[in-house]
């Protein structure tokens, strides 16, 4: 029984979150919400627990896939289910696994309309990410990758902000027109090898000109994902408008599974084609860094404060993919998993206020660290890590990003490194206005500080932020023979012999 | 004597439907109200006894009867077998509307199986005769479902545009059929063939033919240019009876198309491919881009149908046996996917109501989650979004497409298939962010309802599991197009 389970921990990861979700909506009694909510919350933590041997199990000296296993799954198209995981998977298969409970509990009063709807969809939606993250079949890829959006689109639809529906279509429809076009890419593939193996695509040479258009294809599907300027104007208006749980799980995990793409697919499959749009990349992402960063500036939306920051923040991640050395792609992965902890304790800060104040905007507070000190304490810790302060996660990623920039050419690095600065001034900002100076209003003077949930959730966060901040060997320990594998698969060139450039 | 008795074998399921059609007539006379159930349960029943001779009689191999007029193959088997399936859910799901509406007649069970034959020889006919005769037979069963509700103005309006128009394209239809007759001396389709591969017939002539046959089909198929009856006529009719136009017919279309294109006039093929390309592209742009505007469900589901035939047509245009295989999957995709969400509509509508609004699926995540979970999977599959059928059923098309050198269509289809999913999310978005309009419990009957739900989940069943369909269609088109 247990042997079975380690041979198909993977699935397990998949599918016990997907069950339990199915089991929430079966068993959904509107009058006995707290049966529901009880339901989930276990659901969630069986499904937290069955990913931890994923990290117990690890070999960490294998650069390639573990924990493999598959079947035939449609053999007219040839189509495999076939799952496996490395070391940029696996930490944040634990990561989405994680922020799922976190979701839970951070939802438990906080959602009183269809709240088994509302549980089920987190929990069938954590399922389908992780599958997104250990499929290795491009169509079960793709499969996974799409029904994401539907639980997705629901959260915002359903439990969102007055313009939800403008926001989660739009949300729907740059995501599906990417990602269609990456179908596009894998048929092609598919006709080109005759299997929808992704290992079978590294292998296979293109020329140039094919590599260029699957490299945009795919870019096409991951760049709105991500997101990268300028297909990023889908992000703000989501996270404005979703409920707590949706920004959280949107920031923490949705984005990465953009990056996370990146590296599993764009790169290694058309690998020259990367080198020769490198540059295009880096412009972007440092468009993103810099100009996004002084959008972040202006905002008066807390929420849409966090999501500009976001998006400049995912721009140390792409800049980290393209600068094509150990220490840029080791500190994006590092970045991804300490944007993951510190956007979903921003969001789940805004979401503490909201709950209390139904403002999102800057202006409606000010003082809250008068009435709620605890609350205050964790927020401005928050604030610090995302801007990068030594000792929090924040640091560590961004550090080897410049570090690694600068190898490749010292004014991405100078560039790079100017969002240090603009992201300390909209976060402090930000946090000045909100939480110092006198109490601008009744309503901040009648605040009531955390309890003991919304402590719990954020002490738990906190914690993993300043871990990593501190000790991220775990994690790039876990990461180190991937990043090796993946760049020595990066450098060798895929063009056929005698068609070079 | 013995050849004719060999012949009626062959055409068994056939005769069983047309005699059971004529019983019910007559039956349907004596009948009191109270009883008139029986109809219903008597053409059930003479589908189910079609089902059991096409089945146990199928064998691998062609044969033909009535000297070659008429064909058994696995098409035609296969595809018959579903259009008694298809046609079995519509006599579930209509029951109550038309009872409800004073159609419970027996002219209501008579026509649809009446049409049923036609759609059988269609699959079945191997001379150009005999599959003309077989669309008039469910052109004309159509003609006349549309216009039951005689009381009702806009289905008689409807009736007459889809009569007239109707008539124009099974005219244009046999004038290029001459054409063809007229250059190869034969109304066969294996010997059309033959002659035509023989060669040394006036080009141009053949290809005016070709026109004339495709613009007939392209009318039946509901293709751009030839659409401009099917939202009207999917708005006018009675919902049970635009549920009834808008699936089965689509197969034994395909079947039609199949006999006529590929059997036929395969020399033809660089012709018709091209003509078939513009009218897929055409349809693919004017369906989705057109269906946004819509606020009537049916016409919007009208366009829908449309775009989707542009999707078959991705499939056919490619000529290859993979694309065709890949026709018959996406065909078969649709006609389950229609089902079910007519399914939902005639659940939704009761006595003097008729849901065809798109505000009346507001707020239905509120009346009854089960059923709006049940629409939500029909909306994603037709917008072509994993897990569902709808997404395998593109996938596999486009597939074919770009086997076949389309690249820049098949982005293209992409493109506007990313159009179309606005309009399916619209359903959604109305079901599940909106509040209801409409607080009326949902009556209907438990058989509707549990059909109902297995139709629906079929698409998610099969969406994960397509394995299986896909081998049926691989089987039937192989074996009919060796």
């Amino acid at each position: 029984m247990l042997n079975y389970f380690y041979h198909h921990i993977l699935s397990f990861t998949i599918w016990v979150p997907v069950l339990a979700g199915i089991a929430v909506l079966a068993s959904a009694d509107e009058s006995k919400p707290n049966n529901t909510r009880w339901l989930a919350l276990l659901g969630g933590i069986v499904s937290f627990l069955v990913s931890i041997p994923l990290y117990t199990q690890f070999n960490f000296a294998d650069g390639g896939f573990q924990y493999q296993e598959g079947f035939s799954w449609i053999p007219a198209f040839n189509i495999n289910y076939h799952l496996g995981a490395d070391g940029l998977a696996v930490p944040l298969i634990l990561l989405t696994s994680f922020t799922t409970l976190i979701v839970i509990i951070s939802a438990w009063e906080v959602i009183q309309k269809r709240v088994a709807q509302y549980m089920a969809c987190f929990l069938i939606m954590s399922g389908l990410m992780i599958g997104v993250f250990s499929a290795l079949d491009a169509i079960l890829y793709y499969v996974f990758w799409e029904a994401m959006l539907i639980p997705m689109f629901l959260i915002i639809g359903v439990w969102g902000g007055p313009n939800r529906v403008y926001a989660t279509v739009k949300f729907f429809l740059y995501t599906l027109l990417g990602s269609l076009l990456m179908l596009v890419a894998f048929i092609y593939l598919y006709l080109s090898t005759g299997s929808f193996e992704i290992t079978d695509y590294y292998k296979f040479a293109m020329p140039l000109n094919v590599q260029v258009l699957i490299f945009l294809a795919f870019f096409a599907a991951f760049a709105v994902k991500i997101p990268m300027w300028p297909v990023h104007t889908w992000l703000p208006d989501a996270h404005v408008e979703a409920p707590t749980g949706g920004s959280v799980v949107l920031a923490a995990i949705a984005l990465k599974l953009g990056g996370y793409s990146f590296l599993r697919f764009a790169m290694p499959i058309a690998p020259d084609a990367a080198r020769h749009l490198a540059w295009f990349m880096i412009t972007l992402s440092l468009i993103a860094i810099v100009y996004i960063a002084l959008v972040a500036l202006v905002q008066k939306d807390m929420k849409k404060l966090i999501a500009y920051s976001s998006i400049s923040h995912m721009g140390f991640v792409t800049l980290g993919f393209f600068i094509f050395n150990n220490l840029g792609l080791e500190g994006a992965i590092v970045q991804m998993m300490s944007h993951g902890f510190i956007s979903a304790a921003m969001f789940l800060c805004v979401g503490v206020l909201y709950d209390r104040v139904h403002s999102r905007q800057i202006e409606s507070y000010g003082g809250v660290a008068n009435t709620m000190p605890a609350f205050a304490a964790f927020a401005v810790f928050f604030a610090m890590a995302n801007t990068g302060l030594p000792g929090t996660s924040g640091f560590v990623g961004e550090f080897m990003v410049i570090l690694g920039a600068i190898r490749a050419n010292f004014w991405y690095a100078f560039l790079a490194s100017f969002t240090l600065i603009f992201g300390a001034a909209y976060t402090l900002w930000m946090v000045k206005r909100v939480f110092y100076g006198e109490v601008a209003n009744e309503k901040v003077a009648a605040l009531k500080d955390l309890n003991k949930r919304e402590f719990l959730v954020l002490a738990i966060l906190a914690t993993m932020v300043l871990a990593l901040g501190v000790y991220p060997q775990p994690l790039t320990d876990m990461t180190n023979a991937t990043v090796i594998q993946i760049l020595s698969n990066l450098a060798q060139s895929k063009l056929p012999v005698g068609l070079g450039l | 004597m013995e050849n004719i008795r060999y012949d009626l074998i062959n055409a068994l399921p056939e005769l069983i439907i047309i005699g059971m059609a004529m019983f019910i007539l007559l039956a349907d006379l004596f009948l009191k109200p109270a009883n008139r159930i029986a109809i219903y349960v008597l053409a059930q029943l003479s589908l189910l006894g079609a089902a059991y001779f096409t089945f146990s009689t199928h064998v691998p191999s062609v044969t033909y009867a009535f000297t070659g007029a008429f064909v058994d193959d696995a098409m035609s088997d296969v595809l018959k077998l579903m259009i008694y399936l298809g046609t079995s859910l519509i006599f579930v799901y209509s029951r109550q509307y038309i009872q409800q509406r004073d159609m419970f007649r027996g002219e209501f069970y008579a026509l649809v199986l009446f049409a049923v034959v036609g759609m059988m020889i269609m699959v079945s006919g191997q001379n150009l005769l005999t599959l003309y005769v077989g669309l008039e037979l469910l052109s004309l069963s159509l003609y006349a479902l549309v216009a039951l509700d005689r009381d009702n103005a806009n289905a008689t309006e409807a009736a007459m545009k889809y009569f007239v128009l109707g008539a124009l394209a099974s005219g244009m239809l046999l004038y290029g059929m001459s054409m063809i007759y007229g250059m190869t001396g034969s109304l066969n389709i294996a010997e059309i063939n033959t002659a035509l591969m023989a060669g040394a017939k006036i080009h141009s002539v053949l290809i005016l033919g070709l026109v004339f046959i495709v613009s007939g089909l392209a009318f039946k198929l509901g293709a751009v240019p030839f659409q401009m009856w099917v939202p009207d006529v999917y708005e006018g009719s009675p919902t049970a009876v635009t549920m009834l136009i808008s699936s089965v017919p689509k197969l034994a279309a395909f079947a039609f198309v199949i006999r006529l294109l590929v059997q036929a006039l395969p020399t033809l093929a660089v012709d018709w491919q091209q003509m078939l390309m513009i009218m897929a592209v055409l349809s693919i742009v004017i369906g989705n881009i057109t269906a946004i505007a819509q606020t009537n469900l049916k016409r919007m589901l009208a366009y829908s149908t449309i775009s989707h035939i542009g999707f078959l047509l991705y499939g056919l245009m490619s000529a290859t046996i993979n694309g065709f295989i890949f026709a018959m999957f996406y065909a078969v995709s649709y006609v389950v996917m229609t089902l079910a969400g007519f399914g939902i509509i005639l659940l939704l509508s009761r006595k003097g109501f008729e849901a065809d609004k798109l505000d009346d699926l507001k707020g239905l995540n509120q009346r009854s989650p089960w059923h709006a979970f049940l629409m939500l999977i029909v909306m994603f599959s037709m917008a072509g979004v994993p897990p569902t059928l709808g997404f395998y059923a593109k996938f596999s098309v486009l597939q074919a497409a770009l086997a076949a050198g389309y690249l820049w269509l098949v982005v293209f289809a992409v493109l506007m298939a990313v159009i179309g999913a606005f309009y399916y999310l619209r359903v959604i978005k109305l079901m599940y962010f909106d509040d209801p309009l409409d607080h009326h419990p949902i009556e209907a009957p438990m058989d509707m309802r549990i059909v109902l739900s297995f139709n629906a989940l079929a698409l998610l069943v099969v969406g994960i599991m397509p394995e299986r369909l896909i081998e049926i269609c691989i089987y039937t088109i192989t074996s009919s197009l060796s």
